[in-house]
């Protein structure tokens, strides 16, 4: 029986929801709009067909909403508050002589069609909205919700909904995690169940928002059922800091946290962590789940998924080629004339 | 065969009127698309001293804004607050997947064109207009 637990990158992107008109120059903001968060921590396990998508919110503090776009392999069949300990779990078994708090953990969108709302629930002081549509819709349907897209955003959400049409934005309402108590930090781990022939985490999005120089400073997490074929390998910026059968006892304290029951009997840990500034990030991490060692290049986002066509011709161009055409043409078009006479 | 040799000789003229017209128009109408927050093309060069239309499609799901001036206007607009532009022909916002129009006649000289919407310029979304005396 095959077990594949992916582990899995996190992602969180955050966009301010503009509280007032966005700024349409310079100056009433930080740089593009975005926080730049701290290391940021994500599980994606799969298994038995299922991607298990686990990463933590934090509370950023002050009264305004902040929110995250996070592109998704395939729809959800459920969102709910992820495990107490899942992400500090599994930090610690990879660096036991130093227990840190999930500083960063927020891991974690025409003429343009309406996006499909799929699905929304409220964890905590998180409003949760998962979104099916194409780059344009889902960048649509969060600028119509007051998310402010940094520039780059049309790129990067065309990058992944040429993959998959489906988003999920977390957005955080600030007075009620206030009001909850919540302190600045405080995380609230979301788990997302996604049933998929086809996993792979998004590390791209990353880097949404950040200048070309900024950082990225993630951890990715993979537990599956066997040794794990990954595509990129390990490069500058990608490294691979943790790969070896996962303990009994992690398993076993997995699975006891809240919601963790499918975690298996045995798997493989992998660790990665991203410290790449955020132009180099132009990647996603592909994980080959069936075994034959070769993963996707279309899911590493490596290779389009859209088969590439000519592109057409400007039309001074097919003027030309009319021309050619005609003139070519006449002598034939005389001979045949003079045939049937 | 007289007929097909001036059936012949019509398609080519019409195509070739096509290409002249195109040609004339191209002078003193421009446009500008703007398409993962780049201007395309990001050079261009008119004439002085005629009204030059510009027309700005944003083939972009977020909103840009379009300024074309001199230095010292770019280092206002750096600072800027205004969250919308209108009512001047140099300054145009332009909603996500929206077309605006805007006709301008220029000294000449080297002037730049930007989006100071926080984080786009720096991000590369800035052009060079040209204007060469007639």
């Amino acid at each position: 029986m095959r077990r594949t637990l992916i582990t899995l990158a996190a992602i969180v992107l955050s966009l301010m929801l503009a509280q007032a008109p966005a700024a349409a120059c310079a100056g009433l903001i930080g740089s593009n709009g975005a926080v730049n968060l701290g290391r940021t921590t994500t599980l994606a396990a799969y298994h038995n067909g299922v991607e298990h998508y686990i990463t933590a919110f934090q509370f950023l503090g002050g009264g305004g909403q902040f929110g995250t776009l996070i592109p998704l392999p395939g729809i959800p069949s459920d969102v709910e508050k992820g495990g107490a300990w899942t992400l500090q779990r599994l930090i610690r078994e990879t660096e036991p002589q130093v227990f840190r708090s999930l500083r960063g953990a927020i891991a974690a969108p025409a003429a343009a069609d309406s996006a499909q709302v799929i699905l929304e629930k409220r964890i905590d002081a998180l409003d949760i909205t998962v979104l099916k549509g194409g780059a344009k819709s889902v960048a649509t349907w969060a600028t119509d919700h007051g998310f402010r897209l940094s520039p780059d955003a049309p790129e990067v959400l065309e990058f992944y909904a040429a993959r998959s049409p489906i988003f999920l934005a977390a957005v955080f309402d600030g007075d009620a995690a206030k009001a909850r108590g919540q302190q600045v930090g405080d995380g609230t781990p979301v788990h997302i169940t996604i049933p998929t022939p086809n996993p792979w985490v998004p590390l791209r999005i990353l880097a949404l928002g950040k200048k070309a120089t900024d950082r990225v400073d993630a951890d990715v997490f993979l537990l599956t059922d066997r040794t794990p074929t990954l595509m990129p390998g390990p490069r500058d910026g990608l490294g691979l800091l943790h790969s070896a059968p996962a303990t009994d006892l992690l398993l076993r304290d997995l699975r006891s946290d809240e919601g963790m029951s499918w975690v298996p009997a045995k798997a493989w840990l992998t660790k990665l962590r991203i410290d790449a500034p955020a132009s180099s990030l132009t990647y996603d991490l592909a994980v080959d789940a069936t075994g034959s060692g070769t993963p996707s290049r279309v899911a590493a986002g490596l290779e389009s998924p859209i088969s590439p066509v000519a592109p057409a011709p400007a039309p001074e161009t097919w003027m030309l080629f009319a021309l050619v055409a005609v003139l070519l043409g006449a002598p034939v078009a005389a001979s045949l004339v003079r045939a049937r006479a | 065969m007289r007929h097909a040799i001036a059936a012949v000789a019509l398609l080519a003229a019409l195509v070739l009127s096509g290409c002249a017209s195109a040609a004339a128009a191209g002078a003193q109408e421009v446009t500008i698309g703007f398409r993962y927050s780049k201007f395309i093309p990001a050079a261009i060069t008119v004439p002085a001293g005629v009204p030059v239309t510009f027309t700005l499609r944003n083939d972009d799901p977020i909103g840009h804004e379009w300024i074309v001036g001199t230095p010292d206007v770019h280092a206002t607009h750096r600072v800027g607050t205004e969250p919308y532009h209108e009512g001047r022909a140099t300054e145009v916002t332009v909603p996500p997947f929206a077309t605006r129009s805007t006709t301008i006649s220029f000294t000449p000289g080297t002037y730049a064109f930007i989006c100071h919407l926080p984080g786009h310029e720096g991000y590369g979304m800035k052009g060079t207009l040209t204007v060469r005396a007639r």
